[in-house]
Formats: structure tokens, sequence, C-alpha cells
């Protein structure tokens, strides 16, 4: 493979490439931790007794998702300081945590709303059953109901999982050094169509690689969950 | 009955001679629905007292009033001598429920826990019993409803009528007073009826105080020592078995008796090895 093949500037470019991957990676990873974390707790809060409380995270859940997740990134980029200064300590806000933000927030409405149908799909018999054992409140929520909930809700929790590392590339929008951007920037430097477009194939296989078993994984679980 | 802190007051006022679960002048509604138009009952000790009727007549109900599950708006409610309707408090219904057994229709095993795990999970958890005793008085129980060798499997695995045993077995792990079965037969398919028609005569016969609530008649015959018929709420007639199958005093329970009867042809054996043959317009179905 000569040194001006097409395949000899990818493999130069491979590292940088993967580099950038790992940087959406760690963006799906973050955003779907905080995403899942306070999601959990806006959907726990959604099955409160307290109505105020029910109508906010109502509408919580409704605001973030249906806002387009480019405007969501937007948002938290251009809105969140670019580093944040107290007393006299200053804490850096770098692009790619707003991202993180940006795609956790909508993420933490999915989650919610998961979580919420999940504890709502458990029969009501399952709680009859479990109070006729002289289980309390709390050990019925816990021990019986909470379990169920968590293997109803993985397809849906891995489907958004992939929904978001899609959504990661996004991020080179807003000037994050992601997969994406490293595409960008290898095929002006190269300057040829042919190698443009060998990247961009390149790209939509490692996207494919990280978020085709994902999905996979999903159906089997849905079919195990199906028996 | 086992005394515990919150009833010993209302155990010292409990005569020996009185029934295990008394209801008196129950009434209740869902709404403007009367389900429930007044009904007494006893029940003593060791006895099986089934309760048989059509559809909708409130027996189901009438277990629900027994556990605490509903609250009747007039009426008494006795068991062991605890004032059931008194009850508000979590606590005090736990400590009401810990002493009763219930059974369901749809089973209501725990799908995510094994059949060992649905056994033990209540007296561990609820009664702080050990595991390793926990476990033991599981074993011993699935032994007796017929399903040693089930410990590992998930309820998903199981027929309908070793699903119903397990929920029979899992009512028993709480050494109950008394257990109430609420139409433990109707969703099961009519081969696995017999196996836990079976199990129930054990325990009866063992003098476990069993309330049937059933379609079976012919097994409500053969186990009961007392039998209500109930229509609409109300309790029509009582008795003896053989009063109510066989010299029904009123009218009402007669019609019902026939239709019951005749409706199906056939009646589910109460045993295993007695196995029917359905003729179908000429077709025969033998098992």
């Amino acid at each position: 493979m000569g040194s001006n093949s097409i395949f000899g500037y990818l493999w130069a470019w491979l590292p940088a490439l993967l580099r950038g991957l790992w940087v959406n990676i760690e963006i799906s990873v973050l955003a779907m931790l905080l995403g899942t974390m306070l999601g959990l707790v806006i959907g726990a809060v959604s099955l409160s007794q307290a109505r105020g409380l029910r109508m906010l995270t109502r509408w919580y859940v409704l605001l973030f998702r249906n806002a387009p997740i480019l405007i969501l990134i937007y948002f938290t980029t251009y809105v969140f300081p670019f580093e944040l200064n107290i007393f006299s300590w200053t804490f850096p806000f770098p692009d790619w945590i707003k991202v993180v933000i940006g795609l956790g927030l909508p993420a933490s409405a999915n989650v919610a709303e998961i979580f919420r149908g999940a504890v709502q799909s458990i029969p009501s018999t399952q709680w009859e059953s479990a109070q006729s054992l002289a289980f309390t409140r709390a050990q019925i929520f816990r021990i019986i109901v909470l379990p169920q909930c968590i293997r109803r809700m993985m397809p849906a929790w891995m489907n958004l999982y992939a929904g978001i590392t899609m959504s990661t590339s996004l991020a080179s929008l807003v000037g994050v050094h992601d997969v994406v951007e490293m595409a960008t920037i290898a095929s002006n430097t190269v300057a040829r169509t042919d190698f443009t477009i060998l990247i961009y194939f390149t790209l939509l296989l490692l996207f494919f690689m990280y978020c085709y078993p994902i999905a996979r994984l999903t159906r089997s679980l849905e079919k195990k969950h199906a028996n | 009955m086992r005394t515990n802190t919150d009833s010993i007051a209302q155990s010292r006022a409990f005569h020996q001679d009185r029934p295990l679960v008394q209801l008196r002048n129950v009434h209740l509604a869902f709404g403007a629905n009367q389900v429930l138009k007044g009904i007494d009952m006893d029940i003593r000790k060791g006895q099986a007292v089934s309760i048989v009727g059509p559809s909708g007549s409130g027996k189901s109900t009438i277990l629900r009033c027994i556990t605490g599950l509903v609250h009747p708006e007039q009426g008494e409610i006795y068991v062991g001598g605890v004032d059931v309707r008194a009850l508000t408090s979590e606590q005090a219904l736990i400590q009401l429920r810990k002493n009763i057994g219930f059974v369901f229709q749809q089973y209501n095993l725990f799908p995510h826990l094994t059949v060992l795990q649905n056994l033990t999970v209540a007296p561990i958890k609820v009664a702080g019993v050990s595991p390793e005793q926990a476990q033991a008085t599981a074993y011993e129980l699935l032994r007796k409803v017929r399903l040693a060798g089930k410990e590992h499997a998930y309820p998903g695995q199981l027929s309908g009528g070793q699903q119903q045993r397990v929920a029979i077995a899992r009512a028993l792990a709480m050494r109950p007073d008394l257990i109430l079965f609420d139409e433990v037969t109707s969703a099961l398919d009519p081969e696995t009826v017999g196996e836990v028609l079976t199990v129930i005569s054990d325990l009866v016969s063992d003098g476990m105080t069993c309330v049937l609530v059933t379609h079976e008649m012919r097994f409500a015959e053969e186990v009961s020592d007392e039998v209500y018929f109930t229509e609409a709420g109300r309790i029509v007639e009582s008795g003896p078995p053989e009063q109510i199958f066989h010299a029904p005093q009123s009218e009402r329970t007669r019609t019902f008796l026939q239709r019951a009867l005749g409706k199906t042809g056939v009646e589910h054996p109460p045993t295993m090895d007695v196995l029917p043959a359905i003729d179908f317009k000429g077709i025969q179905f033998s098992y």
C-alpha cells in the first residue's frame, strides 16, 4: 500500500479517529450515568403522592423529551459559563461536560418515563399477594417491585443508550474533538474526494460497531423478558 | 392463635369457644355497587368452610375482608379475637396477616424469584426466621405439595397447577392459623385441577383451618364441614354439606346447584388418579 493510497491515509489517521471515538464513548457513558441517576430520582418523584411534585416532574419530562437534542446541546453550551468561580476556586467548564449535560437532560427525562412505566406495569396482584404475606409497603417496593422493574427497564434503557451514543456525534458542532471532528479534520487535510468518501464510510462503520451489539443485546433481553 | 404484643389485650377477651373467624352483619360497597349486604359467618379452628355461589355474589370479597385487604363500612370482623376493622396502621394489619395465608386464583407468585425464594422471602424478611430454618421448612413444604426437585425453577417454568401448589406452600411457609383459598382452581387447565385439590384436601385432613371460595361443588361437598351459599351479597343458606347439596332449604340454592352441577357435565375429581373422560357430541376425550 503506497503512502498516497487512500487506505494508507486512513491507516495514518486511524489512531486519531479512535481517540475521537473514545471521546464519544466517554460522553455517552457519562451522559447515561447522569441521565440514569437523575431520571430514577425524577421517576420516583413522579410516582409520589404529592400533586405539586408530580406536576413538576411531568413538565420536566415533557419539556426534555420533546426538545431536539441539538438544541439542548447548543442550549447548554451557550447558557452555561466556560468556567465557574466560587470564591478563590475556579472550576473549568469545558465543552465536553456541557455536551454530557445536554445529552444527560433528555436521557434523564426518558429514564424517568421508562421507570414510571415499569413500576406501573407491575400488576397490582403482586402488591396484593405480597401484602397478604405481611410485607410492609416499603418492603414490597424494594423486594418485589423494584427487581422486576429493573428487568423490564433494561431493553428500553439500552435502546436509549444506543440513541444517546449516536447523538454524541452532534458534539462536534460545539467544538468537541470527537470522532466526527477528527474525520472532518482528516478530510480537509488530505483534501481528496475519494478519501473523504472512505473516511465517512469508516465513521459509519465505527458507530455501527459500537451501537449494533447494544441493539442485539437489547433484542435478546426483550426476547428473554417475553418468556 | 399465636399471641403478638399488639393483640394481647384483645386476645384476653377471646374465649376458647369463640370462633377463629367471626363476621357479623358485614356491609361493603365499591362506589355505588353494594357488594356485601350483611354477611354473618363463623369459622372455627380446624374447620374447612366452603363459600359457593354465582359469580359476583361477593364470595372473594368476604375473604378480602377477613385479611384486611378491603375495609367494610359496617359490621364486625374478628379474627382470633382481634377486631379487624379497628386495625388502621400498617403494623397492625401486618400482625394480622402474619396469621392468615391467602392463595389467589392467578397464583401471583413472584416471577423474579425461584420457587425456593418464593417460599423463604416472607419467613426471612417478615417473620425473622433464619435463612437455614426457612429453607429447611421450604424443602419440607415442597415435598408436602409434591413438588420436591422444583426448588430452583422459576414460576414461569412451571405449569399452572404446579404454580398454584407453590402458592399454597408459600402461604403455609408463614405457618398461618388459617388459609383463605380464592377460587384457586378457576384459572387452571382441567387436567391440573386434581393435583391442587389433592393438596388442599391433605391440608384439611391435617386440621388446618381452611376457607375455600370455590366452583368445585363435588370437592366442596367432600372436604367441607360447613358450606355457605351466597347470592347478591347475602348468605342465602349455610349448613353442613349434606344439607346444602342434598336437601337445600332454599329454592335459590337448589336452582344454583342444578345449574352448577349440570353446566360442565364433568366435575373435576379431587384426586389425581381418577381421570375423566369427556363425551362431547359423540366425540370422546379420554385421559
